[in-house]
């Protein structure tokens, strides 16, 4: 009788095994690498906006305070977007002729809002409190990244659970004075695991790692 | 050397088979019968009426499930009677028991091979198939009946980036090990088994399709010494460690309730009694699958009365369990002297689901006890009779002991009854179309009696029985 399998049969059935598993290893390593890509958590894009505004432009060369527009940041949990009052405040009698400012020209007559785009979206079932953070000593740079060289806005961090839980566990690794959360161009010193203790104990930091921290 | 032969031959035949005067198989078989037999039903072309109209009823019954899970998906798990006080209806019912029927497969298959019983032969392929069908059952309700199932996965502990872990202090979650471990392990064990009779159907297929399919699925399995050496330290390795798994994983499903503190859950008894519960179902469900199949495949001369009075005996001694774990249920209600296990209790027997403890114990008490007698027992309609009787008992009894707990217990305020929706009904029926079907497809596409362990024993017996 005929064989059923010829030689090459032996090469087939060693590469299916060998294919099988490494299949299976792809696939997990692919699923891992795409959940923590900026494909899946929005980081590195630059996003369009209604109007080109550049952070560059007003924090990096002109050197406005992040409070000039962001002003709740220290109060509330929402650090808030300017209203065109605050555009208005400057550009009614500044480049009054610039074409790419003609949504907030217009938005100023008629009343309508302007429909930023967000950036920084964290889903609704997580509670977050800009003032809270800011209050213990955490920078606008350390999760916003160097805002001041942004031409367009864009989100510098994963803002993954575990990016979270990386600081709530070991803030001294990122806290800095009070006296410096909005200085854009604030490095963390050499020896910032010294100074992060002593601010932990000086503010009194709690790592708070408990689910109604956030998911309230 | 003679001498230690007639020692094997007493180890092998035990006394009790020479008593009872059944043979485990029909006497005059030849390696050859045994093969041609078994084998012609996989070999055999077309498919016969009596399947093909068993197996199309089995599939609509499985076109209802997927009907009813849709919907489910759809609504949400509210399309069940559940509702506060009982979070747990059919789904968790049905999930007991359709794992505790998987329990008396992997007996026949382990325990009885580890406690080298002959007659666990002839039924142990179809036994570890029905438990691995009815595990596949099992474990979709607790996935079912998850508000989000999307998020079952949450029960695998895996690095993800929510720097999250499952709870391994709920029995649910060693739920989620329990059953995919005992699926995997059975799975494996009902595979090694059948690789020397994919080979042999590898050898007598006379189709080139069959003959690759059988001959890709044996893996080259050729019948050498070194092969069946191996092939032996793995199969007692593997029913060594299914015999511990089968009772730990029933045990880890009473947990479910046991861990709890309702009353009528929160008892020490639970998992020796679940696991005597669920052998009890189990052969229940064996024996409602080998009499027919015996029937119609004229499986007589394998299939002998030996295997279902054994089998019946069986579920007689875990009945008596069972039996044993109600009357410790009454008597620690009445001997604990707390207030809301007596009125438990109380209400289990008198309450609104009275009606389905007293079937239970009809079914579950009272109607095996015609298995003490011999003519019964060796009458395949009263046995089939009484094994679908403890089917629905073993039913009723995961019924009692959801239900009846959960939906009057510590307050008053929060007493309500549970009434199964028509989805309900659909998702237990349309379980049963799976289980049907993929029985139905097993008994044609691969031999439902192990050739190569039948071959074994038409040695060992020298074709003829004492």
């Amino acid at each position: 009788m005929r064989q059923i399998f010829g030689p090459s049969a032996n090469v087939i059935a060693r590469a299916s095994i060998i294919g099988g598993l490494l299949t299976v290893v792809v696939i997990i390593a692919v699923g891992f690498a795409y959940i923590r890509s900026p494909y899946n958590t929005g980081q590195r894009v630059d996003v369009e906006q209604p109007v080109q505004f550049s952070h560059r432009n007003h924090v990096g060369n002109i050197g406005l305070d992040c409070r000039y527009c962001h002003t709740a940041v220290e109060k509330s949990r929402f650090a808030g977007i300017p209203p065109v009052a605050t555009c208005m405040n400057c550009h009614s009698q500044l480049l009054v002729n610039e074409p790419i400012l003609e949504p907030i020209r217009a938005a100023y007559r008629t009343g309508q809002s302007i429909q930023w785009v967000r950036v920084h979206n964290l889903a609704d079932f997580a509670y977050f409190d800009h003032s809270a953070h800011l209050a213990k000593g955490v920078g606008c740079t350390t999760c916003h990244g160097p805002v001041n060289d942004m031409a367009l806005m864009r989100q510098e961090s994963t803002l993954l659970m575990n990016w979270c839980l990386d600081c709530h566990r070991a803030p001294e690794k990122y806290l800095r004075p009070r006296d410096q959360v909005f200085n854009v161009n604030w490095t963390p010193p050499a020896d910032q695991l010294t100074l992060g203790r002593q601010l932990v104990q000086e503010y009194q930091v709690h790592s708070r790692t408990d689910c109604s921290t956030c998911h309230r | 050397m003679i001498h230690e032969q007639s020692i094997r031959k007493e180890l092998i035949v035990p006394p009790m088979d020479r008593a009872d005067h059944v043979p485990v198989i029909a006497p005059g078989q030849t390696f050859e019968s045994v093969n041609e037999q078994i084998g012609s039903v996989v070999l055999r072309r077309g498919f016969q009426r009596g399947w093909l109209l068993g197996l199309a009823i089995a599939f609509s019954l499985l076109m209802l499930f997927l009907v009813a899970v849709t919907w489910l998906f759809i609504r949400g798990v509210g399309v069940w009677g559940i509702n506060i006080p009982v979070g747990w209806g059919f789904a968790i019912i049905n999930l007991v028991w359709w794992i505790g029927i998987g329990h008396a497969g992997t007996l026949i298959s382990a325990i009885l091979l580890l406690l080298r019983q002959q007659w666990r032969t002839s039924i142990n392929r179809f036994a570890e198939a029905m438990t691995l069908f009815a595990v596949a059952c099992a474990a979709l309700f607790p996935i079912l009946h998850l508000g989000r199932p999307q998020f079952f996965f949450w029960l695998i502990p895996y690095p993800n980036t929510l720097d999250y872990w499952p709870q391994f202090r709920s029995p649910l979650m060693w739920d989620f090990f329990a059953i995919a471990t005992y699926g995997l392990v059975s799975l494996l064990f009902w595979f090694v088994g059948l690789i020397p009779d994919l080979a042999t159907l590898r050898d007598r297929a006379k189709s080139a399709f069959s003959r690759v399919t059988f001959g890709i699925l044996s893996m080259g399995w050729r019948g050498s010494a070194v092969h069946w050496k191996r092939y032996q330290d793995l199969y007692y390795l593997l029913a060594a460690l299914a015999t511990p798994l089968v009772v730990s994983v029933h045990s880890i499903v009473s947990f479910d309730f046991a861990v709890g503190i309702v009353p009528g859950w929160h008892s020490t008894i639970f998992p020796p009694y679940f696991v005597a519960g669920a052998i009890f179902a189990g052969f229940a469900m064996v024996l409602l699958i080998a009499i027919p199949l015996r029937k119609y495949y004229h499986m007589e001369n394998f299939i002998t009365d030996r295997h279902l009075r054994n089998m019946a005996i069986v579920m007689l001694t875990s009945g008596l369990v069972v039996a044993y774990g109600y009357i410790m249920e009454l008597f620690m209600a009445w001997y604990s002297g707390n207030e809301y296990e007596g009125y438990m209790t109380v209400n289990r027997i008198i309450g609104p689901y009275g009606w389905v403890f007293g079937l239970m114990i009809l079914c579950n008490v009272v109607i095996p006890q015609l298995l003490w007698f011999k003519r019964i027992r060796t009458n395949t309609l009263w046995l089939w009779g009484i094994s679908l009787a403890v089917s629905f008992g073993m039913w009723f009894e995961r019924f009692v002991i959801v239900i009846t707990s959960l939906h009057r217990d510590f307050l008053p305020s929060s007493w309500a009854m549970y009434t199964p929706t028509f989805w309900d009904y659909a998702t237990f029926i349309g379980t049963l179309g799976l289980f049907a079907t993929l029985i139905f497809l097993f008994i044609r596409f691969l031999p439902f009696i192990s050739i190569a362990e039948t071959r074994e024993l038409v040695h060992q017996t020298g074709g003829k029985v004492e």
